[in-house]
């Protein structure tokens, strides 16, 4: 079950560049440790991340075993309209994570 | 490490920890490390580490605390559909300042409760759902919620009446020297603390933060894990977590600790 948090500030003035925070818990297994009886543990990582603004693209991250686990990423994005950001992923075991955030442009 | 130094300081507390042994049945206890001087493991952390925990949003122990709020008011089990906040409401008001008591003596189950031993027979008493496993993310997320509410508030536990023998026994273990290395909780968190130990500062070994979300584990942790983690250390025997020696020894630990403030969830190397 995937959780996350994500930061947006409150009020955005159009065209202004304005921080996204977002964080995921996930344990981002790399593939490359052994469990205790030395049997290899299986690659888990979120290895696609898209952000997608109003249903168009803004970020996409191809992730992979050298990001530390939860990982939390934080970028910067401009608008010209309110509208909604929607944060989907998907890790090696299928799974898939989405959250959303509101996005409220003043003038 | 220089052994005939640290074995020096250890002479010079040794009056001290045979008087405490000798107290026993006397009410005040004597400390080692006094009152105004505990610091915090924060303390001995890097400058990172500390920007990290301070830090609402990047301090990745929200994730679970985040987690733990959503599974508070989240129903369970066959006793009608209960959630913890059917009975205890909002958190913010019910559970401040309750994980500064723990561990507690529980009259109704006649043993000593830690926050996680509470929630279980919270869940397997009243909501009739099954107990949540030992360092389970779940029982970390809820524990992890708990002791939130209580960010900045001083510890402190009753050591008296029918405590008393868990702490004893907790205070015995303390001061036990243990496994291959020969080495008791005291030889490093009283008589070395401040000093390095390879690359790490040791601490003076305080449960204010916990569950902590500890960097060489990449997740959140139990204080009972982060026991084991020393009885590795000192390659002793790597008792359960949840097992009475370590309970009675987290009784000893939040006494030892009185005063300092409740940090959950912190962040440590």
């Amino acid at each position: 079950m995937a959780d996350a948090r994500v930061q947006v500030p409150a009020q955005i003035k159009r065209g202004a560049p304005f921080e996204v925070k977002i964080a995921i818990r996930h344990a981002m297994e790399t593939g490359y440790r052994v469990d205790d009886v030395g049997k290899p543990i299986k690659r888990n990582v979120i290895r696609e991340f898209v952000c997608k603004y109003n249903g168009a693209e803004a970020l996409r991250v191809d992730m992979s075993s050298g990001f530390a686990a939860n990982p939390l990423l934080q970028f910067w994005l401009t608008a010209g309209d309110s509208g909604e950001l929607v944060f989907e992923w998907l890790d090696d075991s299928g799974a898939r994570g989405t959250e959303r955030a509101a996005i409220n442009v003043t003038a | 490490m220089k052994p005939a130094r640290s074995a020096s300081r250890l002479c010079q507390r040794l009056p001290a920890l045979l008087l405490a042994a000798l107290a026993g049945t006397a009410p005040a206890q004597q400390r080692v490390i006094p009152l105004t001087e505990l610091k915090s493991g924060l303390a001995y952390t890097g400058e990172d580490v500390r920007a990290l925990q301070g830090d609402d949003f990047a301090n990745p122990g929200m994730l679970w605390v985040e987690r733990g709020e959503k599974l508070w008011s989240t129903p369970a089990g066959a006793g009608g559909g209960q959630s913890c906040a059917s009975c205890h409401q909002d958190a913010k008001a019910s559970m401040k300042g309750v994980s500064t008591r723990y561990p507690a003596f529980d009259t109704a189950a006649g043993r000593l409760f830690n926050i996680e031993a509470r929630i279980n027979a919270c869940r397997t008493d009243r909501q009739k759902a099954e107990a949540l496993k030992p360092e389970s993310e779940d029982l970390l997320a809820l524990t992890a919620y708990i002791n939130h509410q209580s960010q900045g508030l001083p510890i402190k536990v009753a050591i008296d009446g029918p405590a008393r023998p868990y702490f004893e026994r907790g205070r015995d273990f303390y001061y036990t020297k243990r496994g291959q290395m020969n080495m008791s909780c005291a030889t490093c968190h009283e008589a070395n603390f401040g000093k390095r130990l390879f690359a790490e500062t040791i601490s003076q070994g305080h449960p204010n933060a916990y569950p902590i979300y500890r960097l060489e584990w990449q997740t959140m942790g139990s204080l009972h894990r982060r026991m084991r983690s020393c009885l590795f250390g000192v390659r002793a025997e790597l008792l359960p977590v949840g097992s009475p020696p370590l309970l009675d020894l987290e009784l000893f630990l939040a006494w030892r600790a009185e005063g300092l403030k409740v940090e959950t969830p912190g962040v440590r190397r």
